[in-house]
């Protein structure tokens, strides 16, 4: 523990409202913590700069899994057992439990949540990519009032979001009855499990006729924020997947990614492997109409 | 001993001595234990790798008569870890320091959580020096950093004529193989108490290997007799060689902090300075030039070893024996050159890893033993196969193989148990039309030396003892070390099978030098073969002294030594026997020369590795791992199975994951989550296969084996992958960005070089 705890504040209201209160009272100077397995990681290696966190664990507004006709909301306090364990989830947006399945290993599994995930706004952050493929909209809540947005807009730059200081993130939507017959996901991790991505890949397709008439792709660790490939998307979509096109694709993915060198990998390597998932989903999304 | 008499005891999967008690928590290690008044002490390190000390400030903010301080000036003895070399690493950076990571100052406060800032609060000025981080740079001799020549130490072995071999070579093979840093990856860090009393002196608790390393390093640093330094191992989670020297250096830490603050001090590491600062595997560079007839003997073998050191001696000088050793592997050749060195660098010391050398020298000869049969036009398993070493055969130090070995029947039971030649001839036909994922098939063959190398077992002049009480309760006492590779389990075995009682009936002693005798250090794979003998004597001469009182007869049930235990401590007082190391009378080596026997016994092996590579994350996994090993008697099935799986995944880690990430002689990444081992989604299925050949030196035929399963995993693995994918790998770690830069891009040629050569050693 590099960190001196009787440095820091750490409170637990215990309802929405009152966490509502606390940060509309004092923007910014409280700091949400759900899980806590990001926070706690800062705190043990002497750099969580915030000093006064609330905690959000424990508030059942926060964490139902429920549906509706058109959309499937997800508190933002759901853990990935949650989602692991919900039907509704395993039947309908399968990527997104698969996602969950290969992050951390259980015991983070059962603390993390989606919310501190899309928060924390990790480039190489796991469930990311899958709810921008299912076009997921995001809800914002605070004292004043909610804010409902696509997904796709949440994420700013590099760790900034349109969060404000005063808000919290409520919940996540997705649209139900839209499944797409092609879904594809692939993780590229330093290894097997307890790994952060190198480089992932999510996509969902459908073809008509011989050519590609939707396809949502989108990707972890490629760029500063998690993000959506729509070039790649605009290449393929229309066409029929010939071997042409796929290299077309490939090289509108290379165009639009800007991978770095870290600890963990290299640009050229992420970069290249990216293209080459893309091209194993781009051979299922052909082969699903055979 | 060399019979297999029948045995009750061992031989049989006895339950792990310590193994409730960690199972249930109830084991004490050392951050669990606080002591009355107990300061906790930190260490303040260099930032740079190379530089003379100018100034040492205590910056603002900070209420510095709480704390406890201590500088390379607080020492009363000598400022030096002596273990091989002398004058040495120094405890603590005076004038000057030699590699990023080196401890400074010492601090203590009652309050562990006010360390941290007060640690960052101290500001070190340096006047920067020129400093070298790796081999090349080292040996470039441009900047000196150690003696005259950066060389820590240096060796040749010499049999036969090389320089009159190339002319009848049908094939000239050179290479070069490199071998990257590991770290140990323990799960209980480094930690140590101290406490200090004018009448005691200075009583050390922690996590180690060695007690008597440390003993004798405190006898230094303090100054003191050696009744004065009392050290005693704590529970100890993990070692594989991480706790063989560094320890010496906490307690020397945490001492002077006792001593200056009058009251007990802990220190313990959290990962990020454990990873940081402490030792690890030494990286390596190996070149092989070899001659060879047109059927693939060897003819002549010129051999260059380079270890990167790191800043201090410490052990290096007998982990580059060990490389040197091993570095012609399991093979006869009649001409043999292994020319050999230890660098140094300014990056931390380099240290004692569970292989100690050896699985350097073996990736280097077990990649090159493939390269020759691509040359020569033969698979590897037959290239192996000609050139294995038979009983009567002498090796590269001229020791003559005096007991059975069987290497080619080793290697037809491992390419039978790893269906190697089905599986090599389906994955040929299959990766020529799969596109994704190939599968290829790699061998190792090797061997390890048990015991110390050379006359290392006659310095250190062995002693056990062995006392019983009046209910015939016996205890061991042993300064070798339970750190979760079973030792005392092994060791109550051999007591009880010797004496016709149970495990239950035998207790080891914590190891604490005011009770225990020194026994040696817990290092080359020498515990069960050495120790494991030694108690084996005791036992009998426990038995000889009851049976000189005429209170056993030669034959004894285990009610009747009880009973002869209970008369003889009414009659005479305390039972206790002792043994002593016996230099076996036919081993000799020549230190000079490096000639001779290098060890009593080797333990041997044949390993297969299967792998996928996938082409599209140029990911290599390990698929299969069939090992086929000979290392005497098992003494315990489930503990010998045991360290042969830990050694593989450590050596799977070794091979495809594990990279130190250097930044100008630091770890930059020393996280778990950027330090990369295997998890157990990661290793593969290993199925493990002993052949039993007792031994005359170990208890009932048993020799080492702790070791010898990390030595081979790394090259099988590449040498598979070179299978797979047609592509000769000569470097570990071997990571997927590594294949990348080879598979993605146009092949490259080989790394090989057939008749007419230049390059290698000259
Ligand atoms: C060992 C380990 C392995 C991991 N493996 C993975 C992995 O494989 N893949 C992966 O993607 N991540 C991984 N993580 C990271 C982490 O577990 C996830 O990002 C997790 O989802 C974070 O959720 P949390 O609730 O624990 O976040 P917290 O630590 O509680 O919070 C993280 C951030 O989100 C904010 N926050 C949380 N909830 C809300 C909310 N409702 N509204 C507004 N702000 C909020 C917090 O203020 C904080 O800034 C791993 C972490 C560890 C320790």
């Amino acid at each position: 523990m590099r960190s001196n705890v009787s440095e820091y504040e750490f409170i637990a209201p215990g309802s929405l409202d009152a966490v509502l209160a606390l940060l509309s009272a004092e923007p910014g100077a409280w700091t949400p913590m759900a899980g806590g397995t990001e926070l706690m990681v800062a705190l043990g290696a002497g750099r969580l700069e915030q000093r006064k966190l609330v905690s959000l664990w424990g508030i059942g507004e926060l964490r139902g899994i429920t549906a509706s006709a058109d959309w499937l909301t997800i508190g933002a306090g759901a853990t990935y057992t949650d989602i692991r364990e919900n039907a509704a989830i395993a039947k309908e947006f399968p990527l997104l439990a698969r996602s969950a399945s290969w992050t951390g290993a259980i015991a983070n599994q059962n603390r993390g949540t989606l919310g501190g995930n899309i928060v924390n706004a990790s480039p190489a952050a796991d469930s990311p990519p899958v709810l921008l493929v299912y076009e997921a909209e995001i809800e914002l809540v605070s004292a004043q009032g909610a804010r409902r947005m696509n997904y796709s807009e949440f994420h700013l730059g590099y760790k900034r979001t349109v969060l404000r200081p005063q808000e919290l993130v409520m919940a996540v939507h997705l649209p139900r009855g839209h499944r797409l017959p092609v879904e594809y996901l692939r993780k590229v991790g330093t290894r097997n499990a307890m790994a952060i991505s190198k480089v992932a890949l999510a996509g969902v397709g459908a073809m008509q006729s011989g050519k590609v008439q939707t396809v949502r792709i989108a990707a972890a660790s490629l760029r500063e924020t998690p993000a959506r490939l729509s070039m790649t998307e605009a290449v393929l979509v229309g066409h029929a997947l010939t071997s042409d096109r796929i290299q077309a694709a490939r090289k509108a993915l290379l165009q639009e990614v800007k991978p770095i060198d870290d600890v963990r990998s290299t640009a050229k390597y992420r970069a290249h492997v990216a293209a080459n998932l893309l091209e194993e989903f781009l051979n299922q999304m052909a082969a699903s109409e055979s | 001993m060399r019979d297999a008499t029948p045995t009750r005891i061992v031989g049989t999967p006895a339950l792990r001595k310590e193994g409730f008690g960690k199972v249930t928590g109830g084991a004490r290690y050392i951050d669990d234990i606080v002591l009355l008044g107990m300061w906790h002490g930190a260490t303040v390190r260099s930032s740079i790798a190379r530089g003379a000390i100018k100034d040492i400030r205590f910056g603002a903010g900070i209420n510095w008569d709480e704390f406890v301080i201590v500088t390379a000036k607080d020492i009363p003895g000598a400022n030096c870890i002596p273990l091989i070399v002398d004058n040495d690493q120094p405890v603590l950076a005076d004038a000057r320091v030699n590699h990023p990571e080196e401890p400074v100052v010492l601090l203590a406060h009652p309050d562990k959580a006010r360390l941290h800032e007060a640690v960052e609060a101290v500001e070190i000025d340096y006047d920067p020096l020129p400093a070298v981080f790796t081999i090349e740079e080292s040996e470039r001799q441009q900047t000196i950093v150690w003696g005259e020549d950066n060389v820590i130490k240096r060796f040749l072995v010499e049999k036969g004529d090389v320089d009159s071999a190339w002319q009848h070579a049908a094939h000239i093979v050179s290479g070069e193989y490199r071998t990257g840093a590991q770290e140990q990856l323990y799960i209980e860090n480094n930690g140590v108490i101290a406490e200090w009393s004018d009448a005691d002196g200075l009583i050390i608790r922690g996590s180690m290997q060695c007690p008597y390393y440390v003993h004798k390093a405190l006898l230094r640093v303090f100054d003191l007799p050696a009744e004065k330094v009392r050290v005693i191992q704590a529970e100890t989670g993990g070692a594989f060689g991480g706790k063989e020297d560094y320890p010496s250096l906490i307690a020397a830490h945490a001492g002077l902090l006792a001593l200056k603050a009058g009251r007990p001090v802990k220190i313990i590491y959290d990962r990020e300075e454990d990873l940081a600062a402490t030792t690890k595997r030494h990286p390596s560079r190996t070149r092989y030039r070899t001659a060879v007839d047109k059927d693939g003997h060897l003819l002549a073998m010129d051999i260059q070893v380079d270890l990167d050191g790191g800043a201090y001696a410490t052990v290096s000088p007998t982990v580059l024996s060990r490389a040197t050793i091993h570095s012609a592997g399991p093979y006869l050749c009649e001409n043999i050159r292994v020319r050999s060195h230890a660098w140094a660098t300014n990056v931390p010391p380099h240290g004692a890893f569970r292989g100690f050398g050896s699985p350097q020298t073996i990736f280097g000869i077990e990649r090159h033993m493939d390269q020759i049969a691509k040359a020569v036009g033969i698979s590897p398993e037959e290239v192996r196969r000609r050139n294995f070493l038979a009983q009567g055969n002498a090796t590269a130090t001229g020791q003559l193989i005096r007991d059975p070995i069987d290497l080619r029947g080793m290697m037809d039971r491992a390419l039978k148990v790893s269906d190697y030649h089905a599986k090599r001839a389906r994955f040929a036909r299959e990766n020529a039309t799969s596109s994704a994922i190939k599968h290829g098939m790699g061998i190792a063959s090797f061997m390890h030396g048990a015991g110390f190398t050379g006359s290392g077992e006659r310095y250190l002049n062995s002693l056990v003892g062995l006392e019983a009480d009046a209910s015939g309760h016996l205890t061991v006492l042993v300064s070798s070390t339970e750190f979760g590779q079973g030792t005392n389990t092994m060791l109550s075995q051999v007591v009880a099978e010797a004496l016709g009682l149970s495990c239950e009936d035998v207790s080891i002693a914590q190891p604490d030098t005011n009770r225990v005798p020194n026994s040696g250090p817990t290092v080359a794979s020498r515990t069960t073969m050495i120790v494991g003998r030694l108690v084996h004597d005791a036992a009998l001469a426990l038995a000889g002294i009851l049976r000189e009182k005429n209170l056993l007869s030669e034959e004894f049930s285990a009610d009747e030594f009880r009973a002869a235990c209970a008369a003889y401590t009414a009659q005479f007082g305390a039972l206790r026997s002792e043994a002593r190391y016996q230099p076996p009378k036919d081993i000799f080596w020549d230190d000079a020369k490096y000639q001779g026997d290098a060890y009593p016994a080797f333990a041997w092996a044949v390993y297969v590795a299967e792998v996928a590579v996938d082409t599209r994350t140029y990911a290599a996994e390990v698929v299969n791992f069939y090992t086929v090993q000979e290392v005497g008697r098992v003494m315990n099935p489930v503990l010998a199975a045991g360290q042969i799986e830990g050694g593989v995944a450590q050596g799977v880690g070794y091979a495809l994951y594990e990279k130190v990430v250097w930044k100008d002689g630091r770890m930059s990444n020393n996280q778990m989550t950027n330090y990369i081992i295997p998890t157990a989604a990661d290793v593969p299925n290993i199925e493990v296969y002993f052949e039993e050949m007792p031994c005359e030196h170990g208890p009932y035929g048993a020799k080492g084996l702790g070791e010898l399963p990390h030595d081979g995993p790394a090259p099988a693995i590449l040498n598979a992958i070179q299978d797979a994918a047609g592509i000769s790998f000569t470097s570990i770690p071997l990571l997927p960005e590594d294949i990348f830069l080879r598979m993605a891009e146009a092949p490259e040629p080989e790394c090989l070089e057939i008749v007419g050569s230049a390059k290698g050693p000259q």
